[in-house]
């Protein structure tokens, strides 16, 4: 691979525009094919039997009966998805979480399944099938299950990272750290300090579309999946190394996709619905009911986070150290790790230092949230930078700007930062309106930071150029937002030719090389620079075959605007062949005319946020609205800048609904009492104001465009700006999220004594 | 010759040192001169750890080169949404 | 469990099918008649995936029975555009990108045209709270609520 993927300035004709997507008119009239959508001749229906029981031992399964009943084809459990993980840690705990092996983990936890002729006789064979369970102590909250008298959930488990190894198993994974200098000194030096503990509820990703997949595996090894995820290559490969498939006699497509936002990056119930079929002998549809979604796919961490910050009368912070909990569900996880690694990562600090615990919980299994863990520890830190900048009587922005981390401020998780975008997001946030626009009683406004790492990772595109000169762009990464269209614009870019003149597809897995999924904001920072790299690879065909035409020597042939020019003036005379020209003679030229890149897009480059929040919080009720927000944040080169701004809007909106609203309930039965939309209430249109978006473009030094990626970082700052409103208006420090109105009546109250 | 510091948990099998100096043109060099002086690398180094050279995070790029002088940091590799 | 014979209109043509008595509506259009248009999100009526307009009212296709259908008029995403032309609302979703991963936009879709067929100069507080059963994920809103103010003002003047 000859690509030299850095930074070089350009202007653009094609990037930066805002055409229609390619899969639009599909979405529009109903014909976009999501998970569910899809059917296979001789197909069954499979549904799973979850436990009710947030910790039980499995004693005994007993299946005969609902095997009996007429229409079953096939019935399961762990017995039927033996062990192959092959001491491979991760994936035991993915397979165990497929269909619990011994004990049953959380309320949801999957144990049994049947694929029948319809979902009437699925349903009446679940019931038909008993178990014996031995129920055992439970524990759901993150900080109970710190506690030494907490049930066990793994007695298998002594936490990592501390200095001895401890002697008696515990619910905490593992502890990590970071930071440099010496925060104990960096306090002595303070004038000021703040410290105060937070708390966060666990939330669900929300996607409107259940996980949904069709199987088939056939009597000679080979078998096919249509499923609804955000990385159909590593469901192959998950799936293969659980089923003992051979990877690329697996053949998965991926449907479109009804929201994932981290929650569809490991598979949940694929491995079931392809053991259902191999049992079967026919093809199997397996669809998550909402209920399902709720109790057994992946939530993100509830936390409980102490942080302490200290700053001088001058307003520079002279130490910050955090302490962060997070749960991971019944499976080690590295949540809290990242929790550690982003909280202040926004500010420039000579003295930080972060501890981070994984807590083992009886509820499902935490699963990536957009910029996972987060905004959680941005809630925290930034609720403490705000309250710091009252006492110490400076303005909230300006304390900010005064601390942000810019070029070659060495990071709170480390290495030193290349040019970032924090302060130009700060600067222009002080410059906003927004900022200046009055408030009216009971109404306050608040700001906040986010960071985010921002990923590359494996990543392949092919790019066909037909005889007609139209060109064919297959990628290999899930469009989860619009991606199609950025790549679209890409590669149009590159070749110097209309958007129109282009369709991108997202590629199965047997007809492009290994890509890994679409998460940590890669896919159109990483496929467009796979997409540029096969671009001009097609152009060096491009210019060898006109070379051919013209009978002149390739080098003297060069690509502008979409054409071959041949250069110098011995060729005055031979014009220019444009892309189309070329394509309608490739098949006496050397045949097809294509495009490829395999790569490894690396040097994401980092993001950060700046958002404004107005709300209006009604001292009777403790309801708050959010009566007016903006975005701030750095795209790197915004593609395709309408959906940058959706990427933004909809990370707010997700932030809003957590921070107000949204949180997992459980009974003290240890089960989940709001599986469902009308219980855990995520944001409608009647409760948000249009958000405001802009975009900054702080070009990274390590993309052909400058691209960062976009996705996630817009999820950080909402906690944390709209608690800084909340208390504003409502005139009390908010430490718990969600701020639902009884927990901020019951601030009020408190406040008034 | 790059120093090449750790985080944490790596520092801890390291015998609590947070940098330690090695002979490495590239990533794969600096992690296989790793997992030689220091065996209890070599899980973590096959679960996956990023490597920031001079702020720039690597994950899968084990063909780069550690330019001389240049800073290199080791990170957990991350989940992301 | 014997089927119910049911005749019915969808999207302007006549059509006969057998379901269960209990057989949701959604389930009809979408295992037995194929219109997949409409998405199951829930099940339970709080997500507005499933929606379509039962004789001039919007309903979600899961809270109704299949039977129920008999004798009436059901609009689905899919007898939206007409011959090579999309409608107004399509059209607008999507000029303003209304949609990211698009699960939700058939039953914006119906809901929207719904409104602006009983209210065709909605305030952004009456679009706001027009579609707020309806469930979008992805976009915050704001892109869904200027796409249906745009469509409204070019159907006023259609």
């Amino acid at each position: 691979m000859n690509f030299d993927p850095r930074y070089s300035g350009r202007n653009f004709s094609s990037v930066g525009t805002r055409p229609i997507r390619p899969d639009g008119v599909d979405k529009v009239t109903g014909r976009a094919r999501y998970g569910a959508d899809f059917n296979m001749a001789g197909q069954l229906v499979g549904r799973v039997l979850r436990s009710p029981h947030a910790h039980a031992l499995i004693r005994k399964i007993d299946t005969s009966k609902a095997e009996k009943l007429a229409g079953v084809k096939a019935v399961i459990t762990a017995k039927d998805l033996p062990d192959l993980t092959n001491g491979d840690a991760g994936m035991y705990d993915i397979l165990d979480n497929c269909m619990a092996r011994t004990k049953a983990l959380y309320d949801g936890h999957a144990v049994a399944a049947v694929a029948a002729i319809d979902a009437r006789t699925a349903r009446q064979a679940l019931k038909l099938i008993e178990i014996d369970y031995e129920v055992l102590a439970h524990v759901t909250d993150v900080d109970e299950a710190m506690q030494h008298h907490a049930p066990l959930i793994n007695d298998a488990i002594f936490t990592e990272g501390l200095e001895e190894k401890p002697v008696k198993p515990s619910n905490v994974t593992k502890r990590s750290q970071f930071g440099h200098g010496d925060v104990h000194q960096g306090f002595g030096a303070a004038d000021f300090i703040v410290e105060r503990s937070f708390k966060t509820e666990q939330t669900h990703q929300g996607y409107i579309e259940p996980h949904a997949c069709v199987a088939s595996v056939n009597l000679d090894g080979t078998a096919e999946l249509w499923v609804c995820t955000q990385g159909h290559f590593v469901y192959r490969q998950h799936c293969a190394q659980l089923l003992g498939l051979e990877a690329s006699k697996l053949r998965v497509t991926s449907s479109e996709i009804g929201g994932g936002f981290g929650g569809k990056t490991h598979v949940w119930a694929e491995p079931v619905a392809l053991a259902l079929s191999r049992k079967a002998g026919r093809p199997v549809k397996l669809v998550m009911t909402r209920d399902e979604v709720f109790r057994a796919s992946g939530p993100t961490s509830a936390t409980s986070i102490d942080v302490k910050i200290g700053a001088r009368k001058d307003g520079t912070i002279t130490a910050a150290e955090a302490t962060l909990r997070y749960s991971a569900g019944p499976y080690a996880g590295s949540w809290a790790e990242i929790g550690a690694m982003t909280a202040f990562a926004c500010y420039r600090l000579d003295n930080v230092k972060t501890v981070g615990f994984e807590v083992l919980v009886n509820r499902p299994k935490t699963a990536a949230y957009r910029a996972p863990s987060a905004p959680m520890a941005a809630f925290a830190v930034e609720s403490a930078v705000d309250e710091l900048a009252k006492e110490i009587g400076i303005d909230p922005v300006e304390f900010r700007i005064k601390n942000a981390a810019q070029e070659g401020t060495r990071s709170s998780y480390g290495p030193v930062y290349g040019p970032i975008g924090i302060g130009p997001t700060l600067e222009a946030v002080k410059a906003h309106p927004h900022m200046k626009a009055p408030l009216k009683q009971n109404q306050g406004r608040g700001m906040a930071c986010g960071f985010w790492f921002n990923f590359g990772g494996q990543t392949c595109v092919d790019l066909n150029i037909g005889m007609d000169g139209s060109v064919s762009l297959a990628v290999g990464t899930v469009d989860v937002g619009g991606s199609r269209a950025s790549l679209s614009l890409v590669a149009a870019e590159e070749l110097g030719i209309d958007y129109a003149q282009l369709k991108a597809v997202v590629a199965d897995t047997s007809s492009l090389g290994y890509n890994d999924m679409t998460d940590g904001s890669r896919g159109t920072f990483s496929s467009s620079m796979a997409t540029i790299s096969a671009a001009r690879n097609a152009i060096k065909i491009l210019r060898d075959r006109a070379a051919q035409m013209w009978d002149i020597p390739v080098d003297d042939v060069v690509w502008e605007q979409g054409h071959a020019v041949a250069k110098g003036d011995k060729y005055g005379n031979l014009g220019k062949l444009s892309l189309r020209d070329i394509a309608a003679k490739s098949g006496t030229t050397g045949g097809p005319i294509a495009g490829h890149s395999e790569l490894v897009a690396d040097g994401a480059g980092v993001s950060f946020a700046t958002h404004i929040c107005d709300v209006e919080v009604d001292p009777e009720t403790g309801a708050t609205r959010v009566i007016r927000y903006t975005v701030v944040q750095d795209a790197g080169k915004a593609v395709h800048p309408t959906y940058v701004e959706g990427q933004y809007q909809g990370g707010a909106a997700q932030g809003i609904g957590w921070a107000l609203n949204e949180e997992y309930i459980y009974g003290k039965d240890g089960r989940l009492q709001n599986a469902g939309f009308l219980d855990y209430r995520i944001p409608v249109c009647s409760d948000l104001p249009m958000i405001d978006t802009q975009i900054l473009e702080i070009p990274n030094p390590n993309h052909p465009y400058g691209v960062r990626g976009v996705g996630e970082t817009s999820i950080v700052p909402p906690l944390a700006a709209i608690a800084n409103a909340v208390s504003n208006a409502a005139g009390v420090r908010m430490t718990h999220i969600p701020m639902s109105p009884p927990r901020i009546l019951a601030a009020i109250e408190a406040e008034r004594g | 010759m790059v120093e090449v510091t750790l985080w944490g948990a790596l520092s801890q099998l390291a015998g609590g040192q947070s940098k330690v100096e090695v002979e490495a043109k590239d990533i794969r060099e600096l992690f296989r001169k790793l997992a030689e002086q220091y065996p209890a690398f070599e899980p973590w180094i096959d679960k996956g750890i990023a490597v920031a050279i001079d702020g720039v995070i690597y994950r899968d790029t084990w063909g780069k080169t550690l330019p001389l002088g240049a800073e290199v940091f080791l990170l957990p590799r991350l989940a992301g949404g | 469990m014997a089927g119910v014979a049911v005749s019915t209109v969808i999207n302007g043509d006549a059509v006969e099918y057998l379901c269960q008595p209990d057989e949701p509506l959604l389930d009809v259009l979408r295992d037995r008649l194929g219109l997949t248009g409409a998405k199951e999100g829930c099940g339970t009526g709080d997500c507005g995936a499933c929606s379509i307009i039962l004789d001039d009212r919007l309903v979600c296709s899961c809270l109704v029975l299949g039977a129920e259908a008999e004798g009436r008029r059901i609009e689905t995403v899919e007898g939206m555009a007409h011959g090579e032309k999309l409608h107004t609302l399509q059209q607008k979703f999507l000029e303003h990108a209304a949609l990211q991963c698009g699960i939700c936009t058939p039953g914006f879709l119906i809901a929207a045209k719904d409104l602006l067929a009983k209210n065709p100069d909605p305030t952004e507080e009456e679009i706001r709270f027009g579609l707020a059963g309806n469930l979008c994920r992805c976009t915050g809103y704001d892109k869904i609520v200027r796409a249906v103010q745009d469509a409204a003002q070019v159907m006023k003047g259609a």
